[in-house]
């Protein structure tokens, strides 16, 4: 399990969803250690619970497969690579960093890095539903956290007690 | 205690990351260059340029990164520890449990408040790291080229960095 893991985790680069055609493949398809509905199933808690989605994923299949030390051998196993491969980056990343050629690399990289992150923004929001009613909603909180400075931790505590209050008030209405 | 404080911080940062990748972002960069200063905003930026190119969640590259940057790898492993064990834990507790919390009312709801502000966060991070991105017209033409090519042409992003990379190593 160990080895099937550190190879999901060693060969997802991009990271969360690119992981988990991956996951499905080695865990569902080749393995057989959770059959595809299972898989669906947790995919939706992986996703509702904090953390990377490889790590709960990882989790979840340890556990229903082996108990508590198959949690730890999943686990361990996915996060090892990154975890290696960032360790040898920075060792030697920190040493080179001042080079006048790596700077002007991290120049262009730095612009492409803000595209990426805001590209995927739009599609993000139509799978989260977010519509002329509610945009104000993401728009609040990233002014709160961008230019307020508020920590994203109460944005998560306010979003959750708001989403809580809002729909069981929509339940009694109903 | 710089041990003790990274287990701390990357504790906190697993336990609130909701979303997943980019909306972790916001989490970390308050935690480690607000809060404690272990590297500047600039470094951030590069830590996530190096983990666009690397295997792995961004939240465990940069916390074995910052971690082994401010302690060494005892440091770095003690700060991807931290970052993974509130999933480590929580997902556990979810297994034993599952039927419960499966379409459990209040963990829905949660979630359906949690979605869109999850958009903000992404934004927010995006918003953040513009000033210490755009530095002249340059880097704002390159913006514009890889977020059309992975907006409209979806290209993988792993090419854009590699493109991004040569043409800043090109034009500064």
């Amino acid at each position: 399990m160990f080895i099937s893991f550190f190879k999901i985790g060693a060969f997802t680069l991009g990271g969360g969803y690119a992981m988990v055609a991956l996951i499905q493949k080695e865990v569902v398809d080749n393995k057989k250690w959770v059959d595809k509905e299972e898989f669906v199933d947790m995919l939706a808690l992986a996703q509702s619970s904090p953390g990377p989605l490889a790590v709960n994923t990882a989790v979840f299949v340890g556990y229903k497969t082996a108990g508590i030390s198959g949690s730890i051998a999943t686990t361990l196993g996915t996060v090892m690579p990154s975890f290696l491969i960032i360790l040898l980056v920075a060792v030697f990343f920190i040493g080179i960093k001042d080079n006048p050629l790596v700077e002007s690399i991290f120049k262009g990289l730095r612009p492409a890095v803000v595209a990426l992150i805001a590209s995927p923004i739009y599609s993000m929001a139509k799978n989260a539903k977010v519509d002329r009613k509610n945009v104000i909603i993401p728009i609040i909180a990233a002014i709160l956290v961008a230019f307020v400075d508020l920590s994203p931790i109460y944005i998560i505590l306010i979003a959750a007690v708001g989403g809580i209050v809002y729909y069981s008030r929509k339940g009694r209405k109903a | 205690m710089i041990y003790l404080q990274l287990l701390l911080s990357f504790i906190k940062i697993g336990l609130f990351s909701f979303g997943g990748g980019y909306a972790m972002l916001p989490m970390i960069e308050k935690e480690v260059v607000d809060i404690n200063h272990w590297i500047s905003q600039k470094e951030f930026i590069d830590i996530v340029a190096i983990s666009q190119s690397t295997p792995g969640p961004i939240s465990i590259n940069s916390a074995t990164y910052i971690g082994y940057k401010t302690g060494g790898v005892l440091g770095s492993v003690m700060a991807t520890f931290g970052v993974v064990l509130p999933s480590f834990v929580i997902m556990l507790i979810i297994c034993k449990f599952f039927l419960k919390f499966k379409g459990n009312k209040y963990m829905e709801a949660a979630l359906s408040g949690l979605r869109p502000v999850v958009i903000g966060l992404i934004a927010a991070a995006a918003t953040s790291l513009i000033g210490e991105s755009f530095i002249d017209y340059k880097s704002i033409i390159i913006f514009a080229v890889v977020f059309i090519a992975t907006f409209k042409f979806k290209v993988d992003p792993i090419i854009m960095i590699v493109v991004s990379g040569i043409a800043g190593a090109i034009l500064y």
